[in-house]
């Protein structure tokens, strides 16, 4: 399955689901069969060539967890290994693996044995949000032709490997999306993150080592086997290998999934999609949805992948590009985005527990005229105390406060005309 | 390991590894803190524990880090002040007082709250949010807690603590974000035995102790008076809260070896009954009042007459040893049956004679296998059994441990763990609440339980057994630290035998605890009474002095009645009225345990002294006073030193009692009052007492009665209720007077060991099985309800179960019984109806009844 477009090259127009015979009929689980030829030490080292980096928002190097990995019988405690495959996507802006669970389920499937094996594992689990029932239900079908098939189940194709897979909705938080609180919420306990270290691969679901990856980073490792890891690095135009499922949402004319190199621009991305809408005019962009922070137009030739982003005092994310135009006030769009994580809290720690909500109601006071000079300080004392890492027990507060943070940094002025009546764009002052 | 950190700028040891929160705190550097208890360990919830700490001498910027979450490491600095850390503490703060109501002028905790004290410590002040505050609902969670929830911070402690380390399951968390709400799916009591402490571990107002709200008094108006619990063998320390002469609270008070952080709530909730309306407050003589000489003469009349004295575990070891000296050591009985009489001095021969370590409730914690022979532990020793619910997370410790998890970690050891139990063993008739934290549930009658303790022996010697006591055998003799456990729940002696076969087999390292029935049984049996009430009816007749004793609630009532009905004059000192006092003819009032000091021998044999928290009235003195103006025993101004020095002249083996507490004239009085005690001279006295004429300290045990005295410090830990450090007024400060976290008390934990190994076995007891038509006595326990001042208490009489009649439904057709029907038991009409339970052995009945009973029960069918 060589080709430049490795996760949606195959999708079919109407973007249905193929079945077991079809996606065999165009290479499908020829990965798997060679994998299962090879040892799982070789599949790590072959993923750490390609550089694959984590697809679920950290941009952590999948091939650095998995060697985290004990060998079954080596570790502490008794059971086996787990995979979890993260689809609980819920990241304001990105639906990215949504396209991925619905139109590619044999995809996910073939990765996630692949990566199964990898991580000595003899069970995976795939979360998928709740909402995602067509997505559910494709991977579902899924998993039963691969285990009629035995892709799946005991001694897979006669290598001796065992694995179980099943799916698991989520029940719809997006904390869910938190591997560690994910993992809790696996095990039937409220969705709360839980402390790392002890990092998963040490002890992860009922307490056995886990790895825990995005959809996309899965779907990406059937083409790195069958590909090879040089060509899955060509695939890129930076240093982290593959290509990237940008999702752009927004002021842009049509708003689209769009798989292209890792480390492609905001503007041929926003070109793709017929440019910006509305005014037409772009005052600023999020590049990987909504929990990360604004970046404007200097920045739109900036290769977006992981390292670049972060060198921009943003982040790729999940790659869920947010387009604002100039006739969007990016204080409304904070404040959404605010009241959002607010509401999606766990509620375990204090500065997020408290510190979101007073937040959300200063942005909402802001575009409604009724904040007063002193709301502004709190929200940069929000920013500035609850942002950096460590300060709260997850990054979910260290997320949110990215577009509030950068809001304050770069738009200082357009905040503080709020103070006279509201937002000046909906008065048509600006 | 050792590392050493430097900590605000001066070296200091510490436990590679450990949490830095602990380490300061131990240090002596106040860290604010919610979600981190002593008991609890750390889940870095709260974010109030921040500080600024440097990996090593080049690292110069440090980070700012949640102490409870960092894990010690050599050559670590730490700086507590530092500005950010300090700036983030009282923004954490901030946002916790965004929603909290501000209420403390009415709120209960106002005075003595870990939130005031943190949001002082922190420097926050201001309100910047005009945003109108969140409210939640509150429940109606029964008649122990009350429940305002708009005061949450949201920290965590009292799930963890009802959930994770009490086992409950009826209260949880609920909502998510800034809505997480805590309480019950629906109103009603909680279930739990332990649910009072709730009121402790909360930082904050929302749970509070209800009868204390009810008799309110500010947390700084109260005298706190270090006690001990009366309700059980355990013998939990505890604070009597007083003002204006009255309880208003009772506190746990920790001490190292027994309760540390927590009670249960008979401890906490029964000294409500020394002002319980059943108070008897003037001499009655045949029902009518009589004046105290008159009530003196007719007593002195009595011994004359060559009265006998019935003793009592529930009394002190003073007033039992003055009852033992006026009637003479031959006329001087147990008021409990000659069984128990027997029973309770084969415990003690036991514990003295077996190569077992005598275990501490604390070492119930680490120990690393268990067996529970035959004893409801949560209702006949409550505390006991919330520590053995934490022995049994040893292993899933042991594992996370392997992981590279501390034990400090809470909640990554739980995960880490695999839910790994520790080998726990409970061997009882009926299901027990202790079931869920046991490896081993095993239900056999009550008189097949010693049998399979001593088939558990057998399989130690390597004999053949069955094969669950096989498999506890192995657990046993595998472990380091294996805990046998037992008690009279079932009124039979063999369990405790079929121990000490185990223990002997064991060796060393068994630790073995032993628990009688009452708070004092121990005390009792070690003045060697002549025997119990059958022995007392056999010296009939002559007038009985009974002292604090319902004989009713510890023998068979047909004995009682016989004993009472022989007597030609029965004298009853109590300080409640009772079905014994009811059948006296004098009635003599004594103090309570809130104003006698006195001392109690716990299951361990720790000898502990509880102190009077009032004045006693003038018509009920201290128990021992009103038998020495009988008989003459104490000069008129004795103290209790005196006693205690004549007890160790006349009973070598309760010497030590007299070193449980320091002398009363050892040193300046101690301060019983906080400093800001308001009214110091006037409240409670006004116009009753001429100024002056009262002593300002109590002659028993040295500690003032007012705000006057040493405080802090100074005190010695038997007479110190807490650490009072200013800046820390609250319950979750107890952590300052503890040498470690959850380790002895700074000074040592106070009380006197009294029993000392002996080489000689002594005669084994066996259970006589009696003949004849009926069935046989399966006694029932609860946590709520075990003696008269339990049932005198009135929040814990609001909480006690209705009686239980249990039945298998097998014996129930025979009978002709049907659920619900009412019985006659021994012919007269039972007050609990009857339930058919499964579980129930056949040809054995369940029932909640007085102890002491040897004959089988009759039942039948009421009219
Ligand atoms: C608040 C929060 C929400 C998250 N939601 C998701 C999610 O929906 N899907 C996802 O794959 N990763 C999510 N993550 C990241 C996961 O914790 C984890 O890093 C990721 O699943 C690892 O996969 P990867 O290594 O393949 O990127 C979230 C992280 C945080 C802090
Ligand atoms: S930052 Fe704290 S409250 Fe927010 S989601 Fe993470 S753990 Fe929960
Ligand atoms: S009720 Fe009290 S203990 Fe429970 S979370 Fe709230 S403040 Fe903490
Ligand atoms: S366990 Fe016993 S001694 Fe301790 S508080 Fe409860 S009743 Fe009192
Ligand atoms: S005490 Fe450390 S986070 Fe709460």
């Amino acid at each position: 399955m060589s080709d430049t477009l490795p996760l949606t090259g195959h999708a079919r127009a109407d973007r249905t689901p193929h079945s077991l015979a079809e996606w065999r009929a165009i290479g499908g689980y020829r990965a798997v069969e060679r994998a299962l030829q090879m040892t799982p030490l070789e599949l790590v080292n072959l993923v750490d060539a390609a550089n694959l980096n984590g697809r679920g928002g950290a941009g952590f190097q999948a091939a650095k967890k998995w060697r985290f990995m004990p060998p079954v019988g080596t570790s502490p405690g008794i059971g086996s290994n787990y995979l979890i495959v993260n689809g609980d996507e819920m990241e304001p802006g990105a639906f990215k693996d949504r396209f991925l669970l619905e139109a590619m389920p044999h995809q996910v499937v073939e990765g996630a044995i692949i990566a199964a094996f990898a991580t000595h594992s003899a069970q995976a689990i795939i979360l998928i949000r709740d909402d995602y029932r067509a997505g559910i239900t494709a991977i579902r079908r899924a998993i039963a032709e691969a285990e009629a098939a035995n892709l799946l189940g005991t001694n897979i194709l006669g290598s001796g490997f065992n694995l179980h897979m099943r799916v698991h909705p989520s029940a719809g938080r997006y904390i869910v999306g938190e591997e560690t609180a994910l993992i809790s919420a696996l095990e039937g306990g409220r969705a709360i993150p839980r402390k790392r270290p002890p990092f998963p691969a040490q002890s992860g679901l009922w307490g056995r080592p886990t790895t825990v990856n995005n959809v996309e980073t899965i779907s990406l490792v059937p083409h790195i086997v069958a590909n090879g890891a040089q060509w899955f690095r060509a695939l890129s135009r930076t240093e982290e290998g593959g290509t990237k499922l940008y999702g752009v949402s927004g002021m842009v004319k049509t708003p689209q999934l769009i798989e292209a190199p890792m480390g492609s621009t905001a503007r041929e991305l926003i070109d793709r999609c017929g440019g910006v809408s509305g005014t037409g005019v772009l005052r600023c962009f999020q590049p990987g949805g909504g929990a990360t922070p604004f970046l404007e137009p200097a920045d739109l030739d900036t290769p977006m992948d992981f390292g670049h982003m972060a060198k921009a005092h943003s982040m790729l994310g999940t790659g869920a590009l947010i387009v604002l135009d100039t006739g969007t006030c990016p204080v409304a769009v904070t404040a959404r985005h605010i009241a959002f994580y607010a509401r999606e809290s766990c509620g375990w720690c204090t500065p997020c527990r408290e510190g979101l909500p007073w937040a959300a109601r200063i942005l909402t006071a802001l575009e409604d005229g009724t904040a007063k000079p002193r709301d502004i300080e709190i929200l940069r004392m929000t920013a500035a105390e609850a942002g950096p890492r460590g300060r709260t027990f997850c990054d979910l507060m260290g997320g949110a406060m990215g577009p509030l943070a950068s809001l304050l940094a770069r738009f200082g002025d357009l905040v503080e005309a709020h103070l006279d009546g509201g937002c000046p764009i909906r008065r048509g002052q600006l | 390991m050792t590392a050493r950190i430097e900590l605000n700028g001066r070296w200091v040891d510490a436990t590679e590894g450990r949490d830095l929160l602990s380490t300061c705190l131990e240090n002596g550097v106040d860290v604010p803190h919610f979600c981190w208890h002593g008991a609890l360990g750390s889940v870095g919830a709260c974010r109030l524990c921040a500080v600024r700490v440097y990996s090593g001498p080049d690292d110069t910027m440090g980070r700012i880090e949640m102490s409870c979450m960092t894990p010690v490491r050599d050559g670590m600095r730490v700086e507590v002040e530092d500005a950010e850390a300090g700036r983030f503490r009282a923004h954490v703060i901030e946002w916790l007082m965004l929603n909290h109501p501000h209420d403390c002028a009415v709120c209960e905790e106002g005075g003595a709250c870990h939130l005031q004290d943190m949001t002082v410590a922190t420097g926050h002040r201001n309100r910047r949010s005009d945003a109108p505050k969140r409210t939640h609902a509150r429940q109606d969670l029964g008649p122990f807690l009350t429940h305002e929830m708009n005061r949450c911070i949201a920290c965590y402690r009292c799930v963890r603590f009802y959930r994770d380390y009490a086992g409950g399951h009826d209260f949880n968390v609920f909502g998510a974000h800034d809505r997480v709400w805590f309480g019950r799916a629906e109103a009603g009591a909680l279930d739990s035995p332990f649910a009072g402490n709730l009121a402790e571990i909360c930082p904050t107002g929302v749970f509070d102790d209800k009868p204390w709200s009810q008799h309110y008094a500010r947390p700084w108006d109260m005298t706190e008076t270090p006690a001990i619990c009366t309700h059980c063998s355990v013998g939990c320390n505890i604070t009597l809260h007083e003002r204006a002469g009255t309880l208003r609270k009772v506190q746990n008070r920790y001490h190292g070896a027994i309760n540390r952080f927590f009670l249960c709530d008979r401890g906490r909730f029964g000294p409500w009954f020394v002002d319980a309306p059943g108070r008897i407050t003037a001499p009655r003589h045949n029902g009518a009042d009589v004046t105290p000489d008159g009530a003196l003469a007719i007593a002195r009349q009595a011994v004359a007459n060559g009265a006998i004295g019935i003793g009592s575990p529930r009394a002190s070891l003073e007033a039992n040893f003055a009852l033992r000296e006026m009637v003479g050591p031959d006329r001087f009985f147990a008021g409990i049956s000659d069984a128990e009489v027997a029973q309770v001095a084969r415990m003690l021969a036991i514990l003295q004679s077996t190569p077992a370590s005598i275990a501490t409730i604390k070492d119930f914690e680490s120990a690393d296998a268990a067996l529970v022979l035959g004893e409801d532990l949560t209702a006949t020793a409550p505390r006991a059994a919330l520590a053995l619910r934490q022995a049994a997370r040893g292993a899933e410790k042991a594992l996370a441990g392997e992981k590279g998890v501390p034990d400090w970690l809470d909640q990554a050891v739980r995960v880490a763990g695999e839910g790994r139990r520790s080998p726990i063993a409970l061997v009882t008739p009926l299901p027990d609440a202790l079931d869920d934290a046991a490896s081993h549930p095993l239900r056999r009658a009550p008189d097949q339980v010693a049998a399979f303790g001593f088939a558990v022996a057998a399989a130690l010697r390597g004999e053949a057994a069955e094969p669950e006591a096989m498999a506890v055998a192995a657990a046993l003799a595998q472990a380091s630290a294996p805990l046998l456990v037992a008690g009279l729940g079932l009124s039979r002696a063999e369990p405790a035998e079929a121990l000490a076969a185990i223990a002997a087999a064991l060796g060393a390292k068994a630790r073995i605890a032993l628990f009688p029935p009452e708070a004092n049984s121990f005390g009792l049996a070690l003045l060697s009474p002549k025997g119990g009430l059958e022995s007392a009816l056999a010296a009939n007749p002559a007038p009985l002095i009974v002292l604090e004793n319902d004989l009713f609630q510890r023998a068979d009532p047909a004995a009682v009645n016989a004993l009472l009905s022989r007597a030609p004059l029965t004298i009853a000192l109590d300080c409640l009225d009772t079905a014994t006092t009811a059948r006296a003819g004098l009635v003599l009032p004594v103090a309570s345990m809130a104003e006698a000091t006195g001392t109690y021998v716990n299951h361990e044999g720790r000898a502990q002294r509880s102190l009077a928290a009032r004045r006693p009235t003038d018509s009920a003195p201290a128990a021992w006073r009103v038998l020495s103006q009988i008989g003459g025993l104490f000069a008129n101004n004795a103290r209790l030193d005196d006693v205690l020095a004549r007890l160790a002249t006349k009973i070598a083996t309760l010497a030590g009692a007299a070193t449980a507490a320091p002398l009363a004239d050892a040193m300046p009085p101690v301060a019983r009052a906080p400093e800001s005690y308001s009214g110091r001279t006037a409240h409670d006295l006004a116009g009753r007492v001429a100024a002056g004429t009262l002593p300002q300290t109590d002659p028993d045990s040295g500690m003032g009665w007012s705000m006057e005295g040493r405080r802090g410090a100074d005190v010695p830990p038997a007479l110190s209720t807490g650490p009072h450090r200013p800046g820390m007024h609250s319950v979750s400060a107890a952590y300052a007077a503890q040498t470690t976290i959850g380790g002895p008390l700074k000074g040592g934990d106070p009380g006197a060991l009294l029993l000392v190994k002996t080489e000689t076995p002594g005669q084994a007891l066996t259970d006589p099985s009696p003949k004849g038509d009926g069935l046989r006595w399966l006694p029932l326990h609860t946590p709520f309800s075990a003696s008269e001042t339990d049932h005198a208490s009135p929040p814990l009489a609001a909480r006690a179960p209705a009686t239980q009649l249990l039945l298998h439904p097998d014996d129930a057709a025979r009978l002709g019984l049907m659920a619900g029907a009412q019985a006659l038991v021994d012919g007269q009409p039972c007050a609990a109806r009857v339930t058919l339970d499964a579980c129930m052995p056949r040809g054995w009945v369940g029932l909640t009844a007085p102890r002491g009973r040897s004959h089988l029960v009759t039942l039948g069918a009421a009219p």
